[in-house]
């Protein structure tokens, strides 16, 4: 076995990076969180991944059954699978988390945002917008003779290309919900 | 109510700190005489105190404190307990609830500080709930993966009558972790068992925290197949150190044939250990060429550092039982030819002897000082605590364990401070045994103010301080990686140990020649009431083996010899 070498008041061989280097692609997932309606459970989560350095792209939170107390916290993650696995598996450990589905690998998942637009501008962008509001579904839920709100369903990703063509017509401000996805199918 | 609530869980001792807020738990202690109530010094002593008495019994440990800094001085206790996985539950008092929110005196956020460092944690809001509640709280603290629990009760909740609910009647359904193995995985690692041609047991801290039956399947599964086996800091004690096919400890500090036959090994289980970077160097070039089994109960574990090729979630007494059953029902067969040239292969590399070290001259090594202690200590009815740094690896090196529950040390959040009142935790559960505390003097100092718990309740902790006048790890990584800039590494204005021991009313002792420390060691031993022994060793020793952060197993540092290019220009501080 050969010594090893280390060179005086080298840093190289420090190495306080001490994180694996698993190197497979990020990919995104929407995970599904049921949880007791209790207070603080949102903090667990959310201190989860703050402590632990995980994404949260989105999440949405509400209670779903009353009777049961149980809430619906919805997050969108990345990660390496790894890092998605990981997650997976520490939410599965606060206690009051009943159930965790990844409804990304677990088939088909419908997979829905709200979001209001504020949009301002007069003339020929004023009626733009409009017309394009119109081909997105999206509603007027407030007017003035300078603005409109919209009200847009769907994807994260419809959303984001209607938040695109308005930009340039007079956007203000956004607000979304954040997703929430149910699984297809009977199950 | 929560005095009532400890009983119906069995709770003898509970170590804690008055204040403010817990007086209303603290009239109803005062008032009864099942449950022995240990004063400590400070809250983190409590803690740490209660970790100890759950380490070496396998109970769940309780500590009582104060709201506000009761409750933060707590923290690092809970941490400690939760990276090494000890079941332990602290209940904390609380402003009243109407006040709660209103930045009053001693109020603290506690639920909130604690979220982050216990497995679980509650605010008690109703006296009719809190029985409950409590039950719970032991209930999630000892099954699944153990870990610290805390019950934060404001003072009218205290105050206030409720209706109780015994421990039989409370629901545990709240939290049931899986603890019986994937029987086709289980199939899977029998099946590369009997094939293996290099196989070994790398053994944590989850055999122990398993219960002593894990311990006794381990060694017979051990001594059937031949398998030599390695163990964790946390782990020691499952296996015992005697036996024919212990390597020792593996890692950082670990024994030179333990990480080798980690590195070059065809089959790797892993028994309730979680691949801790102290344990697996550079990852990318960790055991390169085994399967890896992994067995935890904590789904977590697995996959979270080392893919695991043979993943098995379950509790390692459950899992271990049927290993042995389908490995039985199979025909007991192992390649039985390959491994003895494997075992010989170790026998290589033991012959390197990585815990070499010469004792000559005047000055104390502390290597020796340990051996000493274990030669003259061994035959007793031991518990062993430590500080944390040169020391806790020294002793883990040198000190021999027997049986789990023996050996009490700070390993994953490697807290300085906690071997002190471990130590009184220790003996208050088991009074009539020898409870050592192998400490460095740095540490020592940290929780030094326990002294005085020990002396008021007549419990006859030895701290055994090897003191070098440097806090020894920080300096050796200083020599090794900063260049020998020894920034604030050490210990000026050190107290006489003696005196101070005397100062409370304990005794002292101080050893500074070789031909005098197994006297001394023996006079330790034989004083009925605690000791502090100052033990003077050579400063400069570095902790070898070592493997440096961020290198694989077989780049270890073997000694002086290996690392000559590093420390001649340092010749002026060596000795």
């Amino acid at each position: 076995m050969a010594a090893l070498k280390i060179k005086k008041g080298s840093t190289s061989h420090s190495a306080y990076n001490l994180r694996p280097n698993f190197s497979d692609e990020i990919e995104t997932h929407t995970l599904a969180v049921l949880v007791d309606n209790e207070p603080g459970v949102l903090a667990r989560v959310i201190g989860l991944f703050a402590g632990r350095g995980y994404n949260i792209e989105s999440l949405t939170v509400a209670e779903v059954d009353h009777t049961g107390h149980l809430s619906r916290i919805t997050v969108v993650t990345t990660g390496t699978p790894q890092v998605i696995e990981q997650i997976k598996a520490q939410l599965g450990r606060i206690v009051p988390v009943h159930d965790v589905h990844d409804l990304t690998v677990e088939g088909a998942a419908v997979e829905r945002e709200l979001a209001l637009f504020k949009v301002a501008g007069t003339g020929d962008k004023r009626v733009e917008a409009l017309r394009l509001a119109d081909i997105f579904r999206a509603n007027a839920v407030d007017s003035t003779l300078e603005s409109f709100v919209f009200e847009l369903t769907g994807t994260p990703g419809k959303i984001d290309a209607f938040a695109d063509l308005m930009r340039p017509l007079g956007l203000i401000e956004v607000a979304r919900t954040g997703v929430a996805a149910l699984s297809r199918g009977a199950e | 109510m929560v005095v009532q609530a400890l009983k119906d869980q069995g709770v003898d001792t509970v170590f804690g700190y008055p204040g403010g807020a817990v007086l209303p738990i603290y009239d109803e202690i005062f008032q009864q005489n099942d449950i022995r109530h240990i004063l400590v010094r400070h809250e983190q002593g409590a803690v740490h105190a209660a970790e100890g008495y759950a380490r070496s019994t396998g109970k769940v440990g309780v500590a009582l404190v104060t709201s506000g800094p009761g409750a933060t001085n707590a923290v690092t206790g809970l941490t400690d307990a939760l990276l090494d996985s000890i079941p332990i539950l602290v209940l904390t008092g609380q402003v009243p609830t109407f006040m709660i929110g209103s930045d009053a005196f001693q109020e603290a956020d506690t639920v909130g500080i604690t979220r982050p460092c216990t497995k679980h944690n509650w605010l008690a809001k109703d006296t009719d709930t809190l029985a409950e509640t409590l039950h719970q709280a032991f209930h999630v603290a000892q099954s699944g993966r153990p870990g610290p629990v805390l019950v934060d009760i404001p003072k009218d909740v205290q105050f206030a009558n409720g209706t109780y609910t015994a421990p039989a009647k409370s629901d545990t359904t709240i939290y049931e972790p899986q603890t019986k193995g994937d029987i086709t995985a289980i199939n899977e690692l029998v099946e590369a068992m009997e094939k293996a041609e290099r196989p070994v047991f790398y053994t944590g801290g989850g055999v122990i925290n398993s219960g002593p039956k894990a311990s006794k399947l381990l060694r017979e599964l051990v001594e059937a197949t031949g398998i030599p086996i390695t163990s964790t800091l946390m782990g020691l004690g499952a296996y015992p150190a005697s036996g024919e096919n212990w390597l020792g400890m593996l890692g950082m500090h670990g024994l030179y044939e333990a990480n080798m036959a980690m590195h070059d090994c065809d089959l790797m289980i892993n028994i309730g250990a979680r691949f801790d970077d102290r344990i697996t160097g550079l990852i990318s070039a960790f055991s390169p060429n085994s399967i890896k089994a992994h067995i935890d109960i904590d789904p977590s574990s697995i996959n979270k550092v080392i893919k695991a090729d043979i993943p098995i979630v379950g509790d390692v007494e459950s899992v271990l039982t049927d290993i042995l059953k389908v490995w039985k029902a199979r025909g007991r067969t192992v390649n039985r030819d390959a491994i003895a040239n494997w075992q010989s292969q170790i026998s290589d590399w033991r012959k390197v002897e990585c815990l070499k070290y010469v004792q000559e001259g005047k000055v104390i090594k502390p290597q020796y000082a340990l051996s000493r202690l274990e030669a003259l200590t061994k035959e007793h009815d031991r518990y062993i605590t430590t500080e944390v740094g040169q020391h806790q690896m020294w002793a883990a090196q040198y000190l021999g364990f027997e049986d789990p529950n023996r050996w009490m040390t700070s390993g994953g959040l490697g807290t300085m401070g906690y071997g002190t009142p471990a130590s009184i935790g220790v003996q208050v559960a088991h009074p009539d045994s020898l409870v050592i505390n192998v400490a460095g003097e740095a540490s020592w100092l940290m929780n030094m103010q326990e002294m005085g718990t020990a002396v008021q309740f007549r419990l006859p902790v030895k701290q055994f301080i090897l003191n070098n006048e440097r806090l020894g790890m920080v300096r050796q990584w200083q020599e090794l990686l900063h260049g020998e800039r020894y920034s604030h590494s050490w210990s000026e204005a050190l107290p006489d140990f003696v005196k101070l021991a005397e100062a409370f009313g304990a005794k002292g002792i101080i050893c500074s020649d070789p031909d005098d420390l197994d006297e001394a060691i023996i006079e330790m031993i034989n004083y009925d009431g605690p000791v502090i022994f100052d033990c003077l060793v050579e400063k400069h020793e570095n902790c070898f083996p070592m493997i440096p952060s961020g290198k694989p197993h077989n780049e270890m540092l073997l000694g002086e010899a290996s690392t000559q290019g590093v420390i001649q220009a340092g010749g002026a501080v060596m000795v």
